[in-house]
């Protein structure tokens, strides 16, 4: 949406108004404290459960408390990967400002996600697999997101005018996504040393209740972190992308001297 | 309440502390880190716009649709 499209129909679609960076920096702005005393909060309590209070594990012993950050981490990689290929495709649709800041915010903090998923699988693998590595479905398909990842930062980086970067980004996003359901399902198409999920919808959680509690405390964590650094990262995009507008040589942040 | 009975045991973490802690701490550091950045990254944006108001005067463009 232009602001112009926004400020002509006001009144039918209210959400709308906040497609506008305009709208928007000052919505995230006060949103941003919420999430992050949220992530500190749910952390703590997660940290707490997790590593003092949950029992260790029959099978794996206490390695298994790497699940706290492991499967955070790896839905996170997969979720923003998602929402980073929404937000670049409706970008390229509708030809959106703030729509493909959106995807250009979600993607370093999803890189890092999914970096942090390998690091704690080949840290978690090789004290239960005995390898720090296998070249499988799930592993492989999670390294192929890193790249795709990193890729989408690169053609961003590479291009000088930000238009073009984002169309160009807005490629990698979309074609990449379809890895997304084969990383979810390849621990069930093929062979693999990965274990299966441990939480699902469909059946009751195979693991005890406080490590249930850490694992899920852990993953709400992880949700309002990656929202709040989306938000402080798309906030700061708004300001180096749009300088020259009146309201942000307005805003009192950039009006105070240093 | 607590599963540990001693310091040490917590550290130890029944012989898996390595692998344990090189997960918890490389994920503090990582996290930490992105917190930095994204706080330099708003300062620059911040500078980026005052160095624009001096370089252009006090009249700013209407935004580009």
């Amino acid at each position: 949406m232009s602001p112009t499209a926004a400020i002509t129909t006001p009144a039918r679609i209210h959400w709308f108004r906040f497609a506008a960076p305009q709208q928007f920096y000052p919505l995230a702005g006060r949103l941003l404290p919420w999430f992050w005393a949220a992530a500190v909060l749910l952390g703590v309590a997660g940290l707490v459960v997790g590593l003092l209070v949950a029992p260790t594990d029959f099978q794996q012993g206490d390695s298994y408390r790497i699940i706290f950050i492991h499967v955070p981490a790896a839905w996170m990689s997969m979720l923003m990967y998602v929402a980073m290929a929404f937000w670049a495709g409706l970008g390229l649709v509708l030809n959106t400002r703030l729509s493909s800041m959106m995807a250009s915010a979600l993607a370093p903090t999803g890189a890092l996600m999914t970096f942090i998923a390998l690091w704690t699988g080949a840290l978690w693998g090789k004290p239960t697999w005995g390898t720090w590595w296998v070249w499988d479905a799930r592993l492989t398909s999670e390294l192929l997101l890193l790249f795709l990842y990193l890729g989408f930062l690169a053609l961003q980086a590479a291009a000088e005018d930000p238009r073009r970067a984002d169309r160009a980004g807005a490629i990698v996003a979309l074609v990449g996504v379809v890895n997304v359901p084969i990383i979810y399902f390849s621990v069930q198409w093929w062979n693999t040393l990965h274990q299966g999920s441990s939480i699902n919808l469909t059946r009751a959680p195979s693991m005890a209740a406080p490590m249930l509690a850490g694992l899920l405390l852990m993953v709400f964590a992880f949700w309002a972190y990656a929202i709040a650094a989306t938000l402080q990262r798309v906030r700061a995009l708004i300001l180096e992308r749009e300088k020259d507008t009146e309201w942000v040589q307005a805003l009192p942040e950039a009006r105070a001297a240093r | 309440m607590l599963y540990w009975n001693s310091l040490s045991d917590f550290l130890s973490m029944g012989g898996y502390g390595l692998y344990v802690w090189g997960s918890f701490v490389l994920t503090a550091a990582v996290l930490g880190g992105e917190l930095l950045a994204l706080r330099q990254r708003r300062r620059r944006a911040l500078d980026d716009v005052r160095r624009w108001r001096l370089l252009n005067g006090d009249a700013p463009h209407d935004p580009s649709p």
